[in-house]
């Protein structure tokens, strides 16, 4: 099969413009200027928890080895066609339709380095990215990093942080639910009792802050649906979104939202679990992935024009078994499918190399092989797009990583 | 380390080590913090909070599945009569989401109204840490008397009959897919595969296996390699449960299922096992019971639960030497704690979950949730009963719940709350009750000056100190 060498491709239009704009200030404030020049750079990354199949994200339909390894779970006939060597699950229809217009690209043999067959120490790594510490994100310390004026605002979605936002510069959360009334008394006055809380002070502050944009939001996108009745009102909107969140594209859509909004979120992390799918994986999977894809078009919609500035990368900690196992069902493997998206990206298809599924490829007889070091495309990712340094990423972002070399051209 | 005066322990003592002082609490703990804990440590377990016996939602089950069946059946065939059958499923189903409902509620309202909070706190980190999640009705029903039968009547005894009693459990089999995992020579793997309309091969599911090793025993440092995960699997293959179809007297018991396991002796973290059949798992689950990692990687969580999130080097210590001299008896384990300087710290260093700061909040006023809906809000807040999100449990850490956001659902639901349950209560009275001698000079001061009882009441319960233990 075909293999990817890195390329160095031609600075896109708007970096070459970029570039004239900040021609004379010198390599060092390269990165910064790009962030402070396109203030609607966004990043969104989808972290799929509980070890996601990219065999089945991406099936490898001409891999000669891939239906008797797969037996049942194969996907071939029904698989969405990209490259005639790989095709799409059923279920990516929107991720199908980006593919098709050159905005999304795919890593089908993507890993951490050492990551173990453990769900929770592999999230770790996969978020962390910094060995055995485990204190912060890697998304949290590229924002630290871009500094200056131009540090983004970050947001997770979901009541519960995810370690890869965590670290020392302050970003916010966000989950559907009721609001609250953010000029009453009592948020006043629990902010005072906060006022040397250097935990809690910080964090209620900033959950007032996102609420205000919420409920402006809420309010637009209310507009934007009508429900049946054609009464959708902004709390309305936000119980249904609570729900059980049947309905991904509302929610791409309020995340969308807040990424619009002029203090609004710029490098925004969701996390979907559900991917642990050691019995009867297929109709579980499909659903998982009907859920991705629907969020994936409610972002796309939601962000309009902002799409063209947008790009959304979705990994997952680590693969499934090559081998269906004897629940029809797939146990924890190593490498797995990496997807890009977003409407500036280069077109192009297959990242990285494909290592094949012969049994003498299989990592330790049982795993498709990690071709890509998950890093080199997170560092190619942060670097052309938001612009961070080489040597920030290498060091700071992610510690001691020099020989994972960035993926560039990408963006 | 000197430990705090007696004011101050009697308060930690209610709100660290328990679940929240309730009015009175404190003062009748303060002759003797120590002893008040040391009197819930009974080896015979903790209290319950189901009424409902195992036996009823067998029953229950056995009904759901057969009305389900019955209403497959006609459908595939596309009877007619599956019309007919549809509401006799609806009703089996809401009766089983009723029970599950009832389990939540009836465990929320124990937790606020137990005298022995500590007891129930130990519980809750022991079902935390053998943690099952829901997943369709059935294995959700299973979740609540799994605590009741297989958690709480162990978590005071050795830890090697909690580690069997969590395992063996149906619940535990469900959400681990072990009732599917077949020894690959298994004569039951080998008969289907000789079928010539077999559609799958029947094999090993390694779930369990590695959840054990990682999660609940030596964890992920233990010193295992994927070879031991893959033959500890083996010799757990042929423990299974009867499901729900089975008839009456035998439904939903666990059993070893011989034809289903995988024949030969065994090696597991470089212990040769030559005992076959149902005995193979368990000299594992008991060999694992006792290493030396495990003591270390429990008693570590025990210290995180209950004093802070990176707890002292020390305190760890001392856990893990009892827990390695008592071979794991968990009432000496608690008493370890109990006794133990750094774990009566004046500073609050542990941030409440939403469900801990919930059951605090109903203790505080003296009241309990009466209805599902009163626990509605946790599932905004992350932190739905019986839904943890994974087999490793809840996060423990201040870092994954004290967000922007959840501190803003917090405040939307004491907003609620706060006005509802306060009636004539003077807030400065439920603040002293609540918190005593951990009450600050600034909160007592905002709850004085509150427009309003639900406000006081309010600012209580948002407070930086009762937003910890």
């Amino acid at each position: 099969m075909t293999s990817f060498s890195p390329v160095l491709a031609p600075p896109s239009l708007s970096r070459r413009r970029l570039l004239a704009a900040g021609a004379g200030l010198g390599l060092q404030m390269w990165g910064s200027r790009v962030l402070a020049a396109s203030s609607r750079r966004k990043f969104v990354l989808v972290i799929l928890r509980g070890a996601a199949d990219g065999l089945s994200i991406t099936p490898p339909v001409a891999d000669g080895d891939y239906v008797a390894l797969r037996r049942e779970l194969a996907i071939t006939e029904a698989a969405l066609p990209l490259d005639g060597d790989f095709g799409l699950h059923p279920e990516l229809k929107t991720v199908h339709r980006l593919m098709g217009a050159g905005q999304g690209r795919f890593a089908p043999a993507v890993a951490m380095p050492a990551a173990g067959r453990s769900h929770f120490e592999a999230q770790d790594r996969l978020e962390a990215a910094a060995g055995n510490d485990v204190s912060s994100g890697w998304l949290n310390r590229a924002m630290a990093a871009l500094g200056g004026g131009s540090t983004p605002e970050g947001l997770s979605v979901g009541p519960v942080a995810p370690l890869v936002m965590r670290g020392d510069l302050a970003t916010s959360s966000w989950s559907p639910g009721r609001t609250v009334e953010t000029a009453a008394r009592l948020p006043m006055l629990v902010q005072d009792l906060y006022a040397d809380d250097p935990l809690l002070g910080p964090a209620l502050a900033r959950g007032l802050k996102t609420e205000v944009l919420a409920q402006a939001n809420l309010a637009r996108l209310a507009a934007d649906l009508p429900d049946a009745s054609g009464t959708m009102n902004s709390a309305k909107l936000s119980r249904t979104l609570l729900g059980d969140n049947r309905d991904a594209g509302r929610l791409g859509g309020a995340v969308a939202g807040f990424m619009r909004e002029d203090e609004g979120a710029d490098v925004v992390a969701v996390s979907l679990d559900g991917f642990d799918t050691h019995a009867n994986q297929a109709g579980a999977l499909s659903r998982r992935l009907a859920y991705l894809d629907a969020l994936l078009a409610g972002l796309q919609g939601g962000l309009g024009g902002g799409w063209r500035e947008t790009v959304v990368l979705v990994v997952t900690e680590f693969g499934r078994t090559a081998r269906v196992n004897g629940t029809s069902g797939t146990d924890h493997g190593t490498a797995s499918t990496a997807l890009l998206l977003g409407g500036g990206l280069k077109a192009g298809g297959l990242i990285g190399d494909w290592p094949t599924l012969q049994e003498s490829r299989l990592f330790e007889n049982r795993d498709l092989a990690s071709t890509t070091d998950l890093r080199s495309l997170f560092k190619g990712v942060l670097a052309d797009h938001l612009g961070l340094e080489r040597r920030t990423l290498d060091t700071t972002v992610f510690p001691d990583s020099a020989q994972a070399r960035p993926i560039f051209g990408l963006v | 380390m000197a430990l705090p005066d007696r004011d101050l322990q009697a308060a930690i003592a209610a709100t660290r080590f328990g679940l929240g002082a309730r009015p009175g609490e404190i003062k009748a703990v303060r002759s003797d913090p120590q002893g008040f804990l040391l009197a819930q440590t009974a080896p015979r377990g903790v209290p319950n909070p189901l009424r409902a016996l195992p036996r009823d939602r067998v029953e229950a089950l056995q009904e759901f599945r057969q009305a389900q069946s019955a209403f497959q059946q006609a459908n595939q065939q596309q009877d007619r009569k599956a019309r007919d059958l549809r509401p006799e499923l609806n009703a089996r189903r809401a009766a089983l989401r009723d029970q599950i409902a009832s389990d939540v509620l009836q465990r929320a309202a124990l937790g606020a109204t137990t005298e022995q909070g500590f007891a129930e706190r130990w519980a809750l980190f022991w079902a935390n840490h053998f943690s099952v999640g829901a997943g369709n009705f059935v294995r959700t029903a299973t979740i609540g008397p799994y605590e009741t039968a297989a958690i709480r009547p162990h978590v005071f005894g050795r830890f090697a009959d909690l580690l069997v009693a969590a395992e063996t459990h149906p619940a535990m089999l469900l959400y681990l897919d072990q009732n599917a995992s077949v020894g690959p020579d298994s004569p039951l793997a080998q008969r289907t595969a000789r079928r010539p309309d077999a559609k799958r091969q029947l094999g090993l599911n390694e779930n369990l296996a590695r959840e054990i090793l990682e999660l609940h025993t030596v964890g992920v440092d233990g010193g295992y390699t994927q070879a031991d995960v893959t033959e500890f699997a083996r010799a757990l293959t042929g423990l299974s449960f009867r499901g729900f179809n089975a008839p009456a007297e035998k439904a939903g018991e666990t059993y070893f299922r011989e034809i289903a396991h995988q024949p030969g002796p065994r090696s597991v973290m470089g212990v040769a096992y030559e005992v076959e059949g149902e005995a193979q798992a368990l000299a594992i689950l008991n060999d694992l019971a006792a290493r030396p990692q495990t003591a270390r990687f429990i008693s570590r969580k025990i210290a995180r639960h209950f004093v802070a999130d990176d707890p002292p080097a020390a305190l760890v210590a001392r856990l893990e030497a009892v827990w390695r001299d008592t071979d794991g008896a968990l009432d000496q384990v608690a008493a370890a704690l109990i006794a133990a300087p750094e774990a009566w710290a004046p500073a609050p260093a542990k941030f409440k979950t939403p469900y801990e700061f919930m059951i605090s909040s109903w203790r505080a006023v003296n009241a309990a949730p009466r209805k599902p809906a009163d626990l509605a809000m946790l599932t905004a807040m992350g932190h739905r009963p019986f839904y943890a999100p994974s087999p490793e449990g809840w996060p423990d850490e201040a870092a994954a719940w004290a967000t922007p956001d959840g501190i803003i659902k917090r405040l939307v639901w004491t907003q609620d709350f706060a006005p509802q349950v306060i009636g004539t209560a003077d807030p400065s009275e439920v603040a002293a009750q609540a918190l005593g001698a951990r009450l600050s000079p600034a909160t007592a001061r905002a709850v004085a000056r509150a427009e309003s009882r639900g406000e006081g009441l309010a600012l209580l319960l948002m407070s930086p100190e009762f937003q910890r233990r």
